[in-house]
């Protein structure tokens, strides 16, 4: 597999919000995705960057293009220097928030990727994984 | 210093470059378009000249140190005023850019017997100008971007229409982003309206909201129950198939509320609704 275009955004504001949906609906569109797959995209690069401002403190996203043989993909890094997630299977779960959202966000990200993975500690930080496959 | 020639060369023509200057900018029409008099031209062009002779005689071709801020912050106002007023991006770089040919031209008569010399400042001219004209590109983004921030927070809270469709049938036609910390008060601001006007039937169309993430779909979920307090029924409208599939692998229940792909048939049921609460109504005396 190799990363053949890398960008990173900064998402510090929530006007950073609307560039990173708009960055990675340009991404998937000219990687070939069709509706559906960008809508999921960009919907779960909204969890997980506003995760990271509002949970996290704001942060960092990473762009990756991925080509596997005859598969392209989209590769979302997020990252933050925030608290941390310190019992990342409850955060997945449905309905669990600490803050007054619906709790879905983390989630419903994980089911609308391929790949989905999540590494933090209490007190150091967060980082996201996901890919999407064509 | 070898710094100290080119801007020499800046200094003795400043005269000559600032014409040579405008006309290159309106030479070929370019700027044709935009809100721009040649008297303003003049005056930027005038203002931008002496503060980059001194910038040269002080700091040399090193752009981003300490000499170069008053160029900085002029390029940055420039920037952002073409921005402000439509001007597309290679119009605004056009500005530091045409500057160039000038510069060239009179480095050229004056290192007319040095060809060593004259390549020497016709680069570090190039590397100058180059470096400005990214600062200007820049700025203008920077500048674009806050006016389409400010543009997507006003149209959330000024134009979201209140479109009256029927007797008791209303349509909010919802444009932009849905997930700012105010939404929730510009829609139960909107809601307060719809009750105003006695409706009894309101349909939020979604067709301009791009994204619908758990935040906004809070955001709807809250209004619609909002509204059922204030004796208001809610319809979402324009959730595309795409939106819908998306919705559903969030995990988020819409269950409890009622969805059309378009405003049409949104329309056509607030209809039948609306005729069967008559019904009811009347039944019911
Ligand atoms: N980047 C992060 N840093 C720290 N904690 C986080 C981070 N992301 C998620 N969490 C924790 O996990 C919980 C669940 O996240 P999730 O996105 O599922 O729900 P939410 O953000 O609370 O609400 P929403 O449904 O609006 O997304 C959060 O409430 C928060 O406690
Ligand atoms: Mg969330």
């Amino acid at each position: 597999m190799v990363v053949v275009r890398r960008a990173a955004l900064e998402i510090r504001r929530e006007e950073d919000m609307v560039r990173v949906r708009r960055s990675v609906r340009q991404w998937a569109d000219e990687l070939g995705f069709g509706l559906v797959d960008q809508t999921k995209l960009v919907t779960a690069a909204s969890e997980l960057s506003r995760n990271a401002l509002v949970h996290g403190g704001g942060g960092t996203v990473v762009f990756e293009a991925l080509e596997d043989g005859p598969r392209r993909g989209l590769r979302l890094t997020f990252t933050d220097e925030g608290p941390g997630i310190p019992d990342v299977e409850l955060a997945l779960s449905d309905g669990y928030t600490t803050g007054s959202g619906l709790g879905f966000g983390l989630g419903g990200a994980k089911r609308l990727v391929n790949e989905f993975s999540i590494e933090s500690r209490r007190g150091a930080g967060t980082r996201v994984v996901m890919t999407r496959w064509k | 210093m070898a710094n100290g020639r080119l801007a020499q060369v800046l200094e003795r023509h400043r005269a000559q470059l600032s014409s040579d200057w405008i006309r290159e900018q309106t030479a070929d029409g370019v700027l044709r378009d935009t809100r721009i008099d040649e008297a303003e031209l003049r005056g930027q062009c005038d203002e931008f000249l002496a503060l980059l002779v001194r910038a040269t005689l002080e700091g040399g071709t090193n752009v981003s140190g300490p000499a170069f801020a008053p160029v900085r912050d002029m390029l940055e106002r420039m920037a952002r005023w073409r921005g402000e007023r439509g001007f597309t991006p290679s119009q605004t770089a056009l500005f530091v850019l045409s500057l160039k040919k000038p510069i060239f031209s009179r480095i050229r008569v004056d290192f007319e017997r040095e060809p060593g010399a004259l390549f020497q400042e016709i680069w570090r001219a190039t590397e100058l100008i180059d470096s400005l004209a990214l600062l200007t590109t820049e700025a203008f983004q920077r500048g674009r971007e806050a006016v389409i921030a400010r543009q997507q927070a006003e149209m959330l809270e000024l134009s979201t229409p209140v479109v009256k469709l029927w007797e008791g049938i209303l349509a909010l036609p919802l444009i932009g982003t849905l997930d700012s910390a105010r939404t929730q008060t510009v829609m139960e601001t909107l809601l307060q309206r719809v009750v105003e006007t006695g409706s009894e039937i309101v349909i939020i169309d979604i067709t301009g909201v791009p994204t619908v993430d758990t935040l906004v779909a809070q955001h709807l979920l809250k209004t619609v129950s909002a509204a059922r307090l204030m004796g208001v029924e809610c319809i979402i409208s324009g959730v595309r198939p795409q939106i819908a599939q998306t919705i559903v692998h969030l995990g988020v229940a819409l269950s409890d509320v009622i969805t059309k792909a378009n405003l049409a048939d949104a329309f056509k049921l607030a209809l039948s609704k609306r005729g069967m609460g008559i019904g009811a109504r009347t039944g019911g005396v």
